[in-house]
């Protein structure tokens, strides 16, 4: 069985002749922390949507949870977790509601869903919130509640796509102190962010710029290779250099 | 005459359940560039809307360019710039037809005040006839910084200019803004991003519809009222984990590379970080003094507010 | 191999799919109960429904205005006009004394159907066995004026077999039919200003609105409203393209009902057109007024759709006599704009009448444009809300 949790060859994504992801290559460890960064337009979120069995890739390989990205997109999606700034959960739904529903989902049963769903409320300190809409909590509550829900189902892999944007920094390190309790029972999990403190946080980052990786280490070690103390000031100098300038 | 002034301005939503901004005041100065720091649901966007006359407070009063923002709408909005928070331009329309447009609308052309979005604009003409729709996050910013200048405001609001544009944009984005400070306009930036903070002339500190701390960059940092202590180790989740369990610890937070703590004994804070180091058997140990950041200080302030509402509670 | 490596890593199948569904079901009964809009039109719509069409709508024919220009006075007709007057179908009107007379009704509206008796009537019945009844329906309602026309053959027919044979021949009373307005018989007649009213409801009220309600979606409509212009010019300048474009759909059908329906247009082009404009400067106003009051562009094409076209539709008068309608709905029709559009459509394109009959409705028409007008401009959010 394959130990990786990710593993992608030469993953390649074209649009006509757009190659809106170029060839890419990596792999992350069961349990890793992996920053996936890259300006906007690099094509971070095509290739993302590629390891989420939620597209198909124009050539290379890839498996995702030892699942292949062509030929098991169901089962990869069986086994992950995902949340976005833009969407995590129903506003119109309350907090239990929203909880039952992905539960549902992804098969937990009612006795399962009720346990974890308890617990969950009260390690987030939504004991008394839990009958409320989502809509009506507070954005930081949100974030943390969407992130809870996607490892519901204790997937082994968990992706975020800029889960902390706009939220205040107590919140912000709240959520990452989630990120790390998850990720110490084992579940994988691939985040893209823009706050490059955040970068620090993770493993190991790649940077992609104009749908390639043009990096991929420690941060520690990239900062040696570019020669500064900042994430900042690599990701500067990696996204400066880009062509593309169009989403 | 300042060029803005708020007096104890409050409005909330929702029949008075949402408390969006509470009782806030300030000015901002003539040819200032100040800043207005804080995370989503803060009450950026309620204020700007305040000041640039399309939405009514509940109390207080404001003024903009000495015209109050009630009775004399008119002639505000005349005279300001406004970006709004998300891209507010035509999507259908390209880039020259949508600065033609809001020149039109406010009674100039594009070469009157060309010399003002010179620098700007030359680095979307190669797109000019682009839908805007169809430029990337940094070109919208930048064509939406145009048409808020096209006829020469005296006072410039942009509602978070930056938010959800790469890194490299949101650094050219301020440069620019550092140009047209030159040129005399005041401006009123909001942002989340607190090291967008010290470019800044004037900050403030905004959460949950008050403002925490306003000042220069400088001043608040230097009114953070303990000494900061910067620590790494090998293991940095486990570092932080025992470092917060520890009473002698008063408040220690992840910043990238490493925490930032305070300890309760202020005056022998380092001889107490080397004492935790050792009980902890932290790894490869490394501290030192630091002074604090923007962040440092929000999250500071917003600990002692947190502190004063649960005990008014 | 691989295949059963991955075999126990399979999540349970067939489970999933029944606790899905049913997870997935419960989340869009929880969606619908808590959305208005939904809620509205599940459980609004098939009540208006059902009272409409229960209730108010018939092409049943009721109630029609009937005049009788009674050259013969005697028993026969007498009785032949009783049973008119006591038949559900007709509206009994003031005599006429003239055909002129019996023109200026039809041509006012007040009747659409006259009936003749020949000074001989029952001369001829008793002489010859025979005798004609002239009957004069209005060809600009096609199929009203049919249904008068076997209403009335039926009621002559049943007074003609009651009358008692001399010589044991029998009574023939035959009805001569004359339809004035429609001499083609051309059955489309109807709908086409019917079709011309809905069209502008569509272009000019649903398409205003919307494009007024997507500025404020997608957040121009701020900086609009923080620049010198006057929120008329933003109404105005909605407002035109869509004024244009209707006149140029106007134009389109009136084409296409000339040439390929072969309508004949009896009445004056220019004053088709003049109160066209008119009509669709209403129906801009009704568009601008509706995109006052909501920031949602399916909420705005809703009311458009629900709260101006369906009532255009029902109550206008092309589809379902009016005259039929309970008094509750007959007021509506009096409020509707659309409804004197189609009368003096009507009157001018297809009975060729001229401004003076058409005056008192053009006078309405263009003071509710007018009042329209005046409040959605009032009503103007120079904020947001």
């Amino acid at each position: 069985m394959n130990p990786k949790a990710i593993v992608c060859k030469d993953l390649t994504k074209k649009f006509g002749d757009f190659k809106a992801v170029d060839h890419i290559s990596f792999d992350v460890e069961q349990g890793e922390i992996f920053g996936f960064l890259g300006a906007n337009g690099a094509g971070k979120t095509t290739a993302m949507r590629m390891l989420c069995g939620l597209s198909f890739p124009s050539s290379g390989s890839a498996t995702v949870a030892g699942f292949d990205v062509f030929r098991q997109q169901e089962k990869i999606k069986a086994s992950i977790g995902y949340m976005s700034q833009k969407f995590s959960l129903y506003e119109n739904l309350t907090v239990s509601e929203n909880i039952q529903f992905y539960g549902g989902v992804y098969g937990l049963s009612r006795s399962e869903i009720k346990q974890r769903g308890e617990e969950m409320v009260s390690t987030l300190g939504l004991k008394n919130e839990a009958k409320k809409l989502v809509g009506e909590l507070p954005l930081g509550w949100k974030q943390k509640l969407a992130f809870s829900v996607a490892i519901f189902h204790r997937p082994k892999i968990v992706f975020l796509d800029e889960p902390t944007g706009g939220v205040d920094p107590i919140t912000r390190r709240q959520f990452w102190d989630l990120i790390y309790e998850a990720a110490s029972t084992g579940i994988t999990v691939f985040v893209t962010t823009h706050y490059m403190d955040e970068a620090e946080y993770c493993k190991r980052i790649s940077v992609m710029v104009d749908g390639r990786v043009e990096a991929l280490d420690t941060p520690a070690n990239l900062k040696k290779e570019y020669n500064t103390h900042s994430m900042d000031e690599v990701f500067y100098q990696l996204a400066r250099r880009a062509q593309r300038t169009a989403d | 005459m300042a060029a803005v002034t708020l007096k104890n301005i409050s409005k909330t939503y929702d029949k008075g359940k949402v408390k969006a901004v509470n009782d806030i005041s300030f000015e901002v100065e003539q040819g200032e560039l100040f800043g207005l720091i804080g995370p989503d649901g803060a009450g950026k966007t309620s204020i700007f809307r305040i000041l640039t006359t399309v939405l009514l407070a509940d109390k207080g009063e404001a003024t903009v360019g000495g015209l109050d923002v009630v009775k004399e709408y008119r002639a505000i909005r005349n005279k300001v710039g406004y970006m709004p928070g998300r891209f507010s331009l035509y999507q259908d329309l390209t880039v020259v037809e949508n600065l033609e447009f809001f020149a039109t609308i406010f009674k100039t052309t594009i070469r009157e005040n060309y010399d003002l979005i010179k620098d700007i604009y030359e680095q979307i003409e190669p797109f000019k006839n682009r839908p805007a729709g169809k430029l990337s996050g940094g070109m919208k910013q930048k064509l939406a910084l145009c048409c808020a200048l096209i006829h020469k405001p005296e006072v410039l609001f942009l509602d978070e200019p930056t938010t959800g544009v790469d890194v490299v944009s949101r650094k050219e984005f301020w440069e620019m803004l550092k140009r047209l400070k030159k040129q005399g306009i005041s401006m009123l930036v909001s942002t989340p991003y607190m090291d967008e903070a010290s470019l800044c002339d004037r900050i403030a500190l905004i959460q949950n519809g008050s403002i925490m701390s306003l000042d220069t960059p400088q001043k608040i940092i230097d009114g953070f009222p303990t000494q900061l202590y910067a620590a790494k180790s090998k293991d940095m989740y486990r570092l932080l984990k025992d470092f917060r369990s520890d009473p002698a610890v008063e408040t220690c937070y992840a910043f990238g590379e490493w925490l930032h703590l305070t300890t309760r004994d202020d005056k022998n804070g380092n001889g107490v970080i080397d004492r935790l180091a050792t009980q902890y058997q932290a790894e490869d140990f490394e501290s030192m003094m630091i002074k604090p950041s923007i962040e440092d200080s929000f999250i500071r302030l917003m600990q002692e507010k947190q502190k004063t509402e649960t005990i008014e509670q | 191999m691989k295949y059963f490596i991955n075999w126990h890593v399979a999540p349970k199948e067939p489970q999933i799919n029944m606790k899905q569904l049913f997870a997935f079901i419960r989340k869009e009964f929880y969606h619908v109960f808590r959305d208005k809009r939904t809620l509205l039109i599940l459980f609004g719509l098939p009540v208006v429904q059902i009272v409409l069409f229960g209730f108010a709508l018939s092409s049943e024919v009721k109630n029609i205005g009937i005049s009788i220009f009674d050259n013969a006075h005697d028993n026969n007709s007498e009785q032949i006009i009783n049973r008119i007057k006591t038949s559900s179908y007709f509206l009994l009107k003031d005599p006429v004394i003239s055909y002129n007379e019996i023109e200026e009704r039809f041509k006012e509206g007040s009747i659409k159907c006259a009936v003749i008796f020949p000074a001989n009537f029952s001369n001829d019945l008793s002489h010859f066995g025979k005798a004609e009844i002239q009957i004069i329906t209005d060809g600009s309602d096609p199929n009203t004026a049919t249904i008068l026309v076997n209403y009335l053959s039926a009621i002559i027919s049943s007074y003609q077999s009651q009358l008692k044979p001399a010589q044991g021949i029998s009574y023939q009373i035959i009805p001569q039919v004359r339809q004035l307005y429609n001499v083609e018989q051309n059955g489309s007649l109807n709908f086409i200003p019917g079709v011309i009213a809905l069209i502008f409801m569509i272009v000019s009220t649903a398409l205003t609105s919307v494009s007024i309600v997507k500025e404020k979606e997608l957040g121009t409509m701020e900086i609009l409203l923080v620049s010198p212009l006057k929120p008329i010019m933003v109404l105005i300048a909605k407002a035109v393209p869509y004024l244009v474009l209707s006149i140029i759909n106007f134009i389109i059908i009136l084409a296409l009902s000339v040439y390929l329906l072969d309508v004949h247009i009896k009445g004056s082009l220019a004053l088709i057109f003049f109160e066209s404009i008119i009509f669709i400067i209403t129906c801009l106003s009704l568009g601008l007024l509706i995109s006052n009051v909501t920031n949602n562009q399916q909420t705005a094409m809703l009311i458009s759709m629900m709260g101006m076209m369906l009532p255009t539709i029902l109550f206008t008068g092309f589809m379902f006599p009016i005259e039929n309608m309970p008094v509750i709905f007959q007021i509506i029709s009096h409020i509707i704009p659309s409804s004197y559009y189609y009368i003096i459509i009507k009157a001018v394109m297809l009975k060729g009448l001229g401004f003076s009959y058409v005056w008192k409705e053009t006078l309405i028409l263009t003071g509710m444009a007018v009042f329209l007008l005046t409040i959605a401009l009032k009503n103007f959010k120079i904020r947001l809300t």
